[in-house]
């Protein structure tokens, strides 16, 4: 049971693991003591089991067929093992045509943001002492104090009259309310982007436009990694803005889709099983190669938000 | 964070050859207005200006529009008119909203500490001397990138199925019933949910405070003998309080806008027993009750940002103090 939920672990990247144990030598020579605390992991090793025994049941649950997933035990191993769930997911949920308004969705969301948060981040930083620059910093990081469903009714509202209640539409809002944290980011790594370089590039004749696509944006890039998989996990998780804007159910983004559980097959726990583990799939593996870049982002949002 | 050396100068050596090609003349720092401060080159208003519209239109423009028409009786369509101050004191009056905010700031208080008591033992946990880290921390950190109705879709499944048949086969009569149809206990299955999903970003950042505390504090507690119970409340605490700042007051806002959660799970029942403030607005544009919502999401934005500028105080505080 805990070799099939922790498997996915094994795609560690080299470089994260690197770090820790990094880490796990300068904590040692420091402390100065060599020894495993043995205790402290079986504990852990339990309180992992809370995360990996639901994941354990979406997985088995996807793999029952409908006639034992219905018996009601959740933990018992899949016998026969079926596939059964997945093919009728796949067809129930419309799920090619789901997936790929998702990923338009998520892809518009996550190239939006990374390049209208670092122009915008290289304007302001670069003409700081004018107030017009300084202000819009202040104004684009008010977003953070405003909850989706304080403007969530006018902006239903507005998208209806602009014909954007469709996945565009959702794109567009999630764009707009990334930015702040985006922006938050963009920022306080251009800061510390030493001036001499963009300075000799400017002797050379470079204009600004070639400045930021040669010379800066290049540099940004570990930080519009943190930005992007941001973008991407908020982009493919969300649920209250798409179930919201998106008027026809035929255009909906997966998560919400996953709702026809609930009301016309409420019985098909294998099928709705199979479905979640689709859904949750791509984020997961997605985390699971960038680690380095959620953990960044994470620490960075928190110090500096 | 250091600048990455190779691809920099990379950069640069293309900028030459553009440069090259003599498609400008533009030299930084070159031009000055009257006041002495150096002309912006108009790009960066071009930079600049599409974000600042976009967001103007699809945020600021709404948030106003919505603050306007909580002060009308308008229904989302139609005619309307002025009424004043009329919707804010129906909002004060209604049981319903009245009940919405109670449910969701005990929701709220009560995970936030259990999040955040969690969260710092793993992360003293996950930093201690133990092997398999990175996997270990890898697992912990999964729940955060699963859709949040997602996992409640699953913990449903566990609450209403896999709890009471496990409660049967055991004789609990505790378990026997889904705790999601008990209007009195329904809370608490929302609860498990929202700290299951939101125990790891809080945990990471725990993680990055404690690797924060230089060793060296830890030798010199060593060296007067501290005992490890002592260390864990007298040097690492102390240490990470800004931390704790941090993470109770940005899981706090996230905690009042509960949603996703409370759809996969109860769907606000039984009967409205666990409805958010977030539900009880977004009732406005199906029930007809826009104007009247938007007045409740006025009064919700004030609180929003008082719990803000709160954040802000603190967090200025210790920058101030350290």
């Amino acid at each position: 049971m805990t070799q099939a939920a922790a498997r996915p672990v094994t795609g560690t990247p080299p470089r994260a693991r690197e770090e820790a144990v990094a880490t796990t030598r300068r904590r040692r020579g420091k402390v100065g003591q060599e020894t495993t605390n043995w205790s402290t992991m079986v504990i852990l090793f339990l309180c992992s089991l809370t995360i990996l025994v639901p994941l354990y049941v979406t997985i088995t649950m996807s793999l029952k067929t409908t006639a034992q997933s219905v018996d009601g035990n959740a933990f018992s191993l899949p016998s026969p093992i079926s596939f059964d769930g997945f093919v009728q997911a796949w067809t129930l949920t419309d799920f090619p045509l789901h997936f790929a308004i998702s990923v338009f969705v998520t892809a518009t969301t996550v190239i939006g943001t990374v390049v209208l948060a670092a122009l915008a981040s290289y304007a302001i930083v670069r003409n700081w002492e004018h107030k017009f620059f300084r202000w819009s910093f202040f104004y684009l990081l008010a977003a953070m104090f405003l909850p989706f469903p304080v403007v969530a009714l006018p902006q239903i509202q507005l998208t209806g009259l602009l014909g954007l209640a469709n996945p565009v539409g959702v794109a567009i809002l999630h764009i707009m309310f990334q930015l702040s944290f985006s922006i938050l980011l963009f920022t306080a790594f251009l800061r510390s982007i030493p001036l001499e370089l963009e300075e000799s590039a400017r002797m050379d004749g470079a204009t600004t436009w070639q400045t930021f696509r040669q010379l800066i944006f290049p540099l940004l890039a570990p930080m519009s990694a943190t930005v992007a998989i941001f973008a991407f996990l908020y982009a493919w998780n969300d649920f209250m803005m798409p179930s919201l804007i998106i008027a026809d159910q035929a255009q909906q983004t997966v998560p919400v889709v996953q709702s026809i559980f609930q009301t016309q097959f409420s019985s098909n726990y294998n099928v709705a099983f199979a479905s979640y583990l689709m859904a949750m799939a791509p984020a997961i593996i997605v985390y699971l190669f960038t680690q380095r870049w959620v953990m960044e982002g994470v620490t960075q949002g928190a110090v500096k938000g | 964070m250091t600048t990455p050396i190779a691809p920099a100068s990379a950069a640069a050596g293309r900028l030459v050859d553009a440069a090259e090609h003599g498609q400008s003349d533009h030299l930084a720092g070159g031009r000055h207005d009257k006041k002495g401060r150096s002309r912006v080159d108009p790009v960066y208003y071009a930079f600049l200006l599409p974000t600042l519209i976009l967001f103007t239109l699809a945020i600021t423009v709404p948030a106003v529009l919505g603050i306007f028409y909580s002060f009308t009786n308008f229904i989302g369509f139609g005619d309307w008119q002025f009424t004043g101050l009329t919707n804010y004191i129906a909002v004060f009056q209604d049981p319903a909203v009245l009940s919405g905010y109670l449910f969701t700031f005990g929701f709220a208080i009560v995970t936030v500490v259990l999040v955040n008591v969690i969260a710092f033992m793993l992360a003293v946990a996950l930093t201690s001397r133990i092997r398999l880290k990175v996997p270990l921390r890898a697992i912990f950190v999964i729940p955060m990138v699963i859709s949040g109705i997602v996992i409640a879709y699953v913990f449903q499944f566990l609450f209403s199925n896999s709890l009471p048949a496990l409660g049967n086969g055991l004789g609990i009569p505790l378990l026997q019933e889904s705790i999601l149809a008990n209007p009195d206990l329904a809370w608490i299955a929302i609860v498990i949910t929202a700290t299951w999903q939101s125990v790891p970003g809080t945990l990471l950042i725990y993680i990055a405070g404690l690797l924060s505390i230089p060793g060296e504090v830890y030798e010199a507690a060593d060296i007067d003998g501290a005992t490890a119970r002592e260390k864990l409340f007298r040097v690492t605490l102390p240490l990470v309080a800004g931390y704790v700042v941090i993470n109770v007051i940005l899981g706090f806002k996230n905690y009042l806008n509960v949603y996703d959660i409370i759809v996969g799970l109860t769907n606000g029942g039984p009967g409205t027993a666990t409805r958010s403030i977030a539900m009880t607005i977004f009732t406005g544009f199906t029930g007809g009750d826009y104007a009247y919502q938007m007045a409740n999401a006025t009064i919700f934005f004030i609180i929003a940002v008082a719990i803000s500028i709160l954040q802000l105080r603190l967090t200025r505080n210790r920058a101030a103090s350290a």
